[in-house]
């Protein structure tokens, strides 16, 4: 168990977490925080995993970061269109009504 | 209790998926790796052309990667231009007249964008390079942007167009180029290396911090009535 493992079972636990938040919470915004959990902890386990076996990595570090640069363009694009939907629907979230106040989870 | 149920199938879901993502990294991590890319790369730095192993996978041996990613970018940057029904480039409630902004910036916009120069080339031989020096510019131009300057050239238009495709196309030229010298797709000619990752980081640099800001411009998305700001009333 070195640190470089642990970085890569943190970067599984933080995909777990993600994929939770994106089926759970229905408000887009926070379907996309948790996608780009679910992002981070990718990239954990691609810069974790190699640098356990042979040090630090510059093929997977070089791939991750041009992953850091497609995600943010890609959430940027993903707040664009939410804007736009809820401009055009009024509601924040993908079922039919929209959902009440209360009823967001935390 | 619909919900609570449902709650309790997805907690299970990801607890399991996490629980086989890991144990499938424990797995991987006490095997050997069949290839040895470190040392692989060790051995051909010197054809690369820079110093910086990260720059030199980038720009050089991954250089497909790049040139999809920016590819990527642009597609972003088109669809979220698209988006926005105006061009709401100078938003009056976006207009600031916080004095205190405004002498923040005058300190740190040029500070900024030195950092961004700086970055761009310390990427040669250390940690550094276009995405990051990108992103430091696009950090800039949004920092502008708060304060109210005017930012004539993200106003949809041949700057902007310019702009966007600038990096992507330069790449592209580069790459069809050594293709039809008869070299392999993105194989830089020899000799040429060196200047060629750094014409390309450079335009990488102005296109990637283009999508980026025109994104974050064009985020705001106004009243459909409203009239298109520069559009003649």
């Amino acid at each position: 168990m070195t640190t470089p493992l642990l970085y890569a079972l943190a970067g599984a636990l933080l995909c777990g977490i993600g994929l939770f938040g994106l089926l759970w919470l229905r408000h887009l915004l926070r379907k996309l925080l948790a996608f780009n959990i679910m992002g981070s902890g990718v990239f954990l386990v691609m810069v974790g995993l190699p640098q356990h076996q042979s040090g630090p990595d510059p093929v997977p570090q070089a791939l991750v970061l041009t992953g850091i640069v497609v995600a943010i363009a890609a959430t940027a694009l993903a707040v664009v269109l939410i804007r736009r939907y809820y401009h055009l629907s009024g509601m924040s979230s993908l079922e039919d009504e929209p959902s009440p106040r209360g009823d967001d989870p935390e | 209790m619909m919900r609570a149920l449902q709650t309790l199938v997805m907690a299970l879901a990801c607890l399991a998926f996490t629980g086989v993502l890991a144990t499938s990294i424990w797995t991987i991590s006490g095997n050997p790796t069949p290839v040895n890319l470190t040392q692989l790369l060790t051995e051909n730095m010197g054809r690369s052309g820079v110093e910086h192993p990260v720059t030199a996978v980038l720009l050089n041996f991954r250089s497909y990667d790049t040139l999809l990613e920016i590819g990527v970018l642009v597609i972003a940057g088109i669809a979220g231009i698209s988006m926005a029904k105006t061009a709401s480039l100078e938003d009056p409630a976006m207009r600031t007249s916080d004095s205190l902004l405004y002498a923040l910036q005058r300190w740190f916009v040029p500070l900024m964008l030195v950092l961004a120069g700086y970055l761009l080339w310390a990427g040669a031989d250390r940690p550094g390079g276009a995405f990051q020096a990108g992103a430091v510019l696009a950090a800039t131009g949004v920092l502008m942007r708060l304060g109210g300057s005017p930012m004539e050239f993200l106003r949809p238009g041949l700057m902007l167009r310019l702009g966007l495709a600038l990096g992507f196309t330069v790449f592209l030229l580069v790459a069809v180029a050594s293709a039809i010298g008869g070299d392999a797709f993105l194989a830089y000619p020899p000799g040429m290396t060196k200047a060629l990752i750094v014409v390309i980081e450079t335009v990488l640099t102005l296109s990637i911090a283009m999508v980026l800001l025109a994104l974050f411009v064009s985020a705001p998305v106004n009243d459909a009535e409203d009239p298109e700001e520069g559009a003649p009333s």
